[in-house]
């Protein structure tokens, strides 16, 4: 009974990590193409002017929010089950669903080669973990 | 910075087990509890280095695209598995290494292929983004 209950909380966990993770990917990835690259940001215009850049975009602060949720459910889910189990199950599921958001909220060319890399990675993190 | 990304990130969530399992279960009827698990020292280590990660990870998806930089960047957990099996001498399984040729495969699908789909911004044209309501 015991080892079903941890079971469920760990699923549970898993499931709200990878749904967490994805919203915060997007919105995360979402800010960023909106901003610039970074590196030459930092270069042209100094620190804090990135700093700010990054701290005053919506999507950054809301991809923020969903990301703290997932750090927070990974917590949760480590509290009953092994990294083992948690991480690379998170992750495979995470892998997936972020490839299925990017072509339908950032509008990315996911073609055959990143289908292939996304489900390479997914199943190869979950053999890992076996 | 996908180095940044793989390394950091598997470090961290590895402290951050090692960590909760001193803190033992948590129910849902005790956030408190998940709130104040970042005062134990090792939670509180792998919250830096997953920081760490996050500047990294943010960074790369500044040039490239979502789909390019997660794959690319989970040779993490191949790097997990050969500091077990060369530095802690730990057995690692076959069904272990054929995840590993899966995953380095992924990464070898997803670098050859371009870092965006769409052109970037440069940081002169993306100078409005961030004062324009997003």
């Amino acid at each position: 009974m015991t080892h079903t209950i941890s079971n469920l909380n760990a699923w549970l966990a898993i499931a709200a990590v990878a749904l967490f993770s994805c919203a915060g990917d997007v919105l995360l990835a979402r800010a960023m193409r909106q901003i610039g690259d970074l590196g030459e940001l930092w270069h042209h215009r100094g620190f804090l002017v990135v700093g700010l850049r990054v701290l005053r975009n919506r999507y950054f602060l809301l991809g923020v929010g969903f990301m703290t949720l997932a750090f927070y459910s990974l917590l949760y889910g480590l509290s009953w089950n092994n990294v083992s189990l948690i991480g690379p199950a998170a992750a495979s599921l995470t892998f997936v669903a972020n490839a299925i958001a990017a072509k339908l909220f950032l509008h990315e060319r996911v073609d055959a080669r990143r289908w292939a890399a996304a489900l390479l990675v997914a199943g190869g993190v979950v053999l890992m973990a076996l | 910075m996908l180095s940044g990304v793989s390394v950091f990130a598997p470090l961290g969530d590895s402290l951050l087990s090692y960590g909760m399992k001193q803190v033992g279960n948590i129910s849902l009827q005790q956030p408190m509890r998940l709130l104040l698990a970042i005062n134990n020292p090792w939670v509180a280590i792998g919250i830096v280095l997953l920081l760490g990660f996050f500047a990294s990870y943010m960074t790369a998806l500044s040039w490239a695209d979502l789909t390019y930089v997660l794959p690319a960047s989970s040779l993490g957990y191949v790097l997990l598995a050969l500091i077990a099996r060369v530095a802690l001498h730990e057995q690692v399984s076959l069904t272990r290494w054929l995840g590993i040729a899966l995953v380095s495969s992924g990464v070898g699908f997803v670098t050859t292929g371009p870092e965006v789909t769409e052109p970037p911004r440069s940081p002169c044209d993306a100078a409005s983004a961030a004062t324009e309501p997003s």
